[in-house]
């Protein structure tokens, strides 16, 4: 095995590898001496342990030599924890976009089944005491121990890998529906991946039967060890009621709990992520298969996975979110920041009163929230006041927060409250007269210093900022509704902004927790660009005579949603805004709809209504405004999906050519923090580049091949 | 105002096991106020019926408190442990004596009505806060010689015990020294020791995990040849050796208390009742004398005599003081009634923490020898103190508890005012 394993070290070169530390514990009572295992990377818990080639091969020689032991006599269990606070998070896929070979894939595969198999077989009993957090390939380390027990500390144990399009294929799709059945065994593996990745804290797992003992974390070691030892001398007698055992063990009960979860990947997917229904594959087949049969499969399912672009694509995307989300690219010297203790909000409408939520609850200063008259002030107070409320009915806040945070916002129709403020942001109509007047009052008011943003949607920034004193302190901020769900902040540079400008928006945008892209003024910015593109020419191809059903059916798998519902989800009005905006600027690629017009005119809130089972059918009062062609050409879901993807790679290309962000990794981050676009196909680019529509369309690739897709093989 | 003194009884103690101090120590990566954590939750585990709510004080002392043994430890350990923060805590200091002064004073404070139940305790470490860490002695000390420069080093002060008593032998030393391991070594081959220990988990950044079960300190093999030859550290050709003096260690105590009423509604055993104690400073040169003149007062309080006391728990420091005090009480060497389970020569000395262990350990011989009515544990203090403590066994047949069977204290009724408190 050195030689694929050796193989494998060339492309994970820069692994952090997990240490198998082993030490000899007395085990209390005089119930002999255990082999206690430690996993530890010789880092603190911001780099957590995970298993590479060699961490695998290091802890493979460690178990050989314990079986040794074991056969000798020497001792009478094994025991594997983690470092403070980590246990281990699962494989190192640092190298995986290195692996360009099938082979070579399944060898990662094949390393980890071969490692945990042998700790598996010890010839004595094995605990995995889970002290921390464990994911992945360290809850499969876990599953492999014949007794586990669980911190109730624990703040995150699962299985993510379908969340990034792999299988659990170190063993987790058969070993853990055979301790806890298929039904929680699908929660862990393809559920909460699909619910943006959620964890189980320890008790959870704990609940579902993951572990066999939980300990609290003050002296969780020294207590799982004793109980251990009780286990050992038949003292505790584990019992698993959950065990897959049970009742729901008859090929019927299991295959009903693999077809419930088909049925919800099925809705969230349309059936384009295949880790998920790869995953599915194996638990059904988990109920009869020997564990050789069932780690041959994970084999090839995880080569497969791993030699998928839609799996690189879900490492490139968990590396925008993980690491650019977190170093913004171009954003100015943090040192520039200027500090900001009180911030006013121009406008109190539904967006500035969740803005001034926001604030208040993430920067912690004073907010003023200022609108036209008394009424409309007071409104958007008890708004917040009462979104507040529920927080702490959540128990998401103490009640000395919410005092707090009640304390700090106040309204006024006056602006003179913004005098001692350093950041306004005005979330008012979307109309340039309108917000140049606010810019006007407001900057009559503040100090020279105090930074006015906006939070416009598409207006020009440096056109908004064009007739003021100090046209350098304007600077875009563009909050995606609803603005406590959604992660993307686009910050807007306008002609005249300067870096102090920028690198104070930038930092108050780390402590409100959004993912911050840099944007150079243009019309509609990033996300309602490419949306307003993907809108334009989707209505385009239906007033040209494709039913809006066929348009809606083409994008599964791309969009979160189909584009007639997320027109009637963003409102039929504001997307129509949107359009024109861009119409006005680019009318050579963008149109207006004129049946949305139409839409639009007739006061429709939507496409779709709620149908006589709820599910939503089209609204027929809509489709009587729709006027036909006189020449209809009927496009099919395919021909549709196509060419708007040339529209969205078109679009993009001129984006980066004209400089609206440095790189097409922002256009992804943006699609995917603030449009909801998946993991699997990277956002966008990725996708446009390995269906070929990139080349086709702009004649050339957006991303070298292998940044988020499978890398040519070896040119031998 | 006439109010009855509560009766105040030791419930519960427990004890990590004591690690070596230094780099090589089982502890070395350790921390101090996790070792105090693990024997306040051991304590809590033990006895099921406390609830946790009830207990009205957590004293823990610390030689040093600063770092992981600053922060007043008492409060943070307590919140580290679990307790709820309606417990309040605090942290003590009197040297090597803390955890013994933590145990009086609670004590006091529940016998005085101010709280049912306490938890007192100490820790020591010494790898992390070597003895001296950070001090500024006055200039003053020196210039008006109001202590001998000698007193602060220990060791130099048991050199000058050996001066002041000349019967007081090196030779005696090490044999008492050498009696101490094996007794220790007895008493964990008996499973005397391992009852009230916690085993606590021991990290280490290179060598992984490992679990501390038994104090490392202790040298069974140690023999009269064996000791004569080591280095006297403290003077050339001088007679303190590191083999009849405790080491530099690792380690933390617990114990709980409750008066005896609030015991008996709650539930939890009476090991031992407080019978008296008692501090006293002697010169700071000779600090290891200070526990007999502790020892005196706490006799004449309790009105007994050191012929009353059946068991001795006393903390070796150095033998010499050891010696120093059976000698003035004319008790011998080899007495089966002292430090039966040896002491800390051979499972070390964790400074501020030892006080407890020598409670601990008084319990369970009362519970082992019955016949025996009353003990004491008393230890030498830096600068110049001694500390006695004197205990009833419950086990005893003239034992009375003080409590009525309706479970109130029989002395609330009617003292008379001038009637004389024996015991």
């Amino acid at each position: 095995m050195t030689t694929p394993a050796g193989s494998l070290s060339e492309s994970f070169t820069d692994e952090v590898v997990t240490h198998a530390l082993v030490r000899d514990v007395a085990l209390p009572g005089g119930a002999g001496t255990m082999a206690l295992i430690t996993l530890d990377n010789g880092h603190d818990h911001t780099k957590p342990n995970t298993f590479g080639p060699a961490g695998l091969t290091e802890l493979a020689a460690r178990v050989r030599e314990l079986a040794a032991r074991a056969e000798a006599g020497e001792i009478v269990a094994v025991g594997v924890t983690g470092k403070p606070f980590i246990f281990a998070v699962g494989a190192d896929l640092t190298g995986v976009p290195r692996i360009d070979t099938r082979d070579k894939a399944r060898e990662v595969a094949r390393l980890g089944h071969e490692v945990f198999s042998a700790l598996s077989d010890l010839p004595v009993p094995t605990f995995a005491f889970v002290n921390g957090a464990a994911m992945g390939g360290g809850v499969e380390a876990a599953l492999s121990c014949t007794y586990r027990t669980i911190s109730s500390g624990v703040p995150a144990l699962a299985l993510p890998e379908t969340f990034l399009g792999l299988v659990p294929g170190w063993g987790g799709c058969w070993m853990l529906p055979n301790l806890v059945g298929p039904e929680r065994a699908l929660t862990v593996i393809v559920d909460n991946p699909l619910e943006q990745n959620r964890m189980l804290a320890g008790p959870k797992a704990f609940e579902l039967g993951i572990a066999d003992a939980m300990f609290e974390p003050a002296d969780f070691l020294a207590e799982s060890i004793r109980w251990a030892a009780r286990v050992l001398s038949g003292e505790v007698t584990v019992e698993r009621t959950q065990a897959g055992d049970g009742p729901g063990r008859d090929e019927a009960s299991w295959e009903a709990a693999v077809d419930a979860a088909r049925g919800r990947v099925l809705a969230r997917t349309g059936g384009k992520a295949l880790a998920p229904l790869r995953a599915l594959e194996l638990v059904s087949a988990a109920r009869t298969s020997s564990r050789e049969q069932a780690y041959a499969a994970e084999d090839e399912a995880l080569a497969d996975l791993l030699m998928s672009d839609e799996l690189r694509a879900g490492l490139y995307s968990f590396d925008l979110v993980q690491k650019r989300a977190k170093r913004p690219a171009g954003a100015p010297d943090k040192g520039l920041a200027r500090p900001v203790t009180k911030v006013g909000i121009v406008g109190a409408g539904l967006m500035a009163a969740q803005l001034a939520l926001l604030f208040v609850r993430r920067l912690e200063v004073p907010v003023v929230m200022t609108d036209v008259d008394s009424q409309r002030v007071e409104k958007g107070l008890s708004y917040v006041h009462a979104e507040i409320d529920k927080l702490v009915a959540k128990g998401r806040v103490s009640d000395d927060a919410a005092t707090r945070m009640r304390g700090l916002l106040t309204g006024d129709v006056d602006k003179a409250g913004f005098a001692d403020a350093e950041f306004v942001l005005e979330a008012v109509f979307e109309e340039m007269s309108v917000k140049k007047e606010v810019f006007a009052q407001v900057e009559a008011v503040v100090s020279p210093e105090c930074i006015l943003a906006t939070n416009t949607s598409s207006l020009s920034i440096t056109q908004m900022a064009a007739d003021l004193a100090h046209p350098e302190r304007v600077v875009g901020f563009h909050f995606f509704n609803p603005v406590a769900v959604m992660p993307l902040l686009e910050i807007i540079r306008g002609g005249a902004t300067d870096d102090a400008t920028l690198a104070t928006a930038f930092e108050v945008g780390k402590k409100l927790r959004k993912t911050r892209i840099l944007v150079n003024d243009s019309p509609s910015f990033v996300v309602n660009r490419l949306l307003g593109r993907f809108m334009s020419d989707v209505g385009r191809i239906v007033d040209a005579g494709t039913p809006i059903e066929v348009a809606d059916a083409a994008f599964s798998g791309i969009t979160p949603m189909p584009p007639f519902h997320l027109a009637g989800l963003v409102g039929p009005a504001i997307a129509l805004h949107n359009n024109e905006t861009l119409a006005a600027a680019f009318p050579d690629r963008f149109t207006v709809s004129e049946n949305a017009r139409r839409v639009v005119a007739a006061g429709k809130r939507g496409y779709y209504t709620p149908g006589p089972d709820g599910t939503p059918v089209l609204d027929p009062e809509v489709l009587d405004l729709f006027e036909a062609p006189e020449k209809p050409v009927e496009l099919s879901a395919e021909q549709v999906r196509e060419q708007v993807l040339e529209g969205l790679a078109q679009e993009a290309r001129i984006m980066l050519d004209e400089g609206v962000v440095a790189a097409p990794m922002d256009l992804d981050l943006a699609m995917i923090t603030g449009a909801g676009f998946p993991f699997f196909n990277g956002g966008l680019t990725p996708l446009l580049d390995r269906s070929g529509i990139a080349e086709r369309a702009t004649g050339g690739r957006f991303l070298p091949r292998g940044a988020a897709s499978v890398p040519e093989g070896p040119t031998t | 105002m006439n109010r009855p003194r509560r009766e105040v009884v030791f419930v519960d103690g427990v004890r990590t096991p004591f690690g070596k101090a230094g780099e090589m120590g089982m502890y070395a990566q350790t921390r101090a106020d996790d070792l105090v954590v693990a024997c306040i939750r051991e304590l809590v585990r033990r006895n099921p019926s406390l609830p946790v709510e009830e207990v009205g004080d957590v004293a823990i002392a610390a030689t040093t408190q600063t770092g992981d043994q600053g922060l007043t430890i008492g409060r943070l350990a307590s919140l580290l442990a679990g307790l709820p923060n309606t417990v309040p805590g605090y942290a003590i200091d009197r040297m090597c004596a803390g955890a013994l002064t933590a145990v009086t004073t609670t004590a006091g404070a529940i016998s005085f009505g101010a709280m049912d139940v306490a938890i007192a305790g100490g820790v020591e470490h010494m790898g992390r806060h070597p003895m001296g860490e950070g001090i500024d002695p006055n200039p003053r000390i020196i210039a008006e010689k109001i202590v001998d420069p000698s007193a602060l080093v220990m060791g130099s002060t048991a050199e000058n015990l050996h001066d002041r008593y000349p019967s007081l032998t090196k030779e005696r030393s090490d044999r008492f020294a050498v009696a101490s391991q094996q007794k220790v070594a007895a008493a964990y081959e008996a499973g005397d020791i391992q009852p009230d220990l916690v085993p606590v988990a021991t990290r280490h950044a290179e060598l992984g995990y490992g679990l501390a079960t038994a104090d490392e300190p202790p040298r069974p093999g140690a023999t009269m040849e064996g000791l004569a030859d080591l280095r006297t550290p403290f003077r050339p050709h001088g007679k303190v050796t590191a083999g009849n003096s405790a080491g530099l260690n690792d380690g933390a105590t617990a114990c709980l208390l409750a008066s005896e009423e609030a015991a008996a509604r709650l539930g939890l055993p009476a090991k031992m009742r407080l019978v008296a104690f008692s501090f006293a400073g002697v010169e700071p040169e000779v600090m290891g004398y200070g526990p007999v003149p502790a020892a005196e007062k706490a006799l004449a309080q309790a009105g007994l005599s050191i012929d009353d006391i059946g068991l001795f728990e006393l903390n070796e420091a150095f033998a010499v003081q050891v010696l120093a005090f059976l000698e003035h009480f004319g008790i011998p060497d080899d007495s089966p009634k002292v430090n039966p389970y040896g002491g800390a020569i051979a499972v070390g000395h964790p400074l501020a923490a030892s006080g407890v262990r020598l409670m601990t350990q008084l319990a369970r011989q009362f519970e082992q020898q019955p016949e025996v009515r009353y003990g004491m544990t008393a230890m030498c203090i830096g600068i110049g103190m001694g500390a006695a403590v004197i205990w009833e066994n419950p086990h005893h047949a003239d034992y009375r508890s003080d409590i009525g069977a309706d479970g109130t204290s029989t002395q609330t009724d009617a003292p008379s005012e001038n009637e004389e408190v024996t015991r």
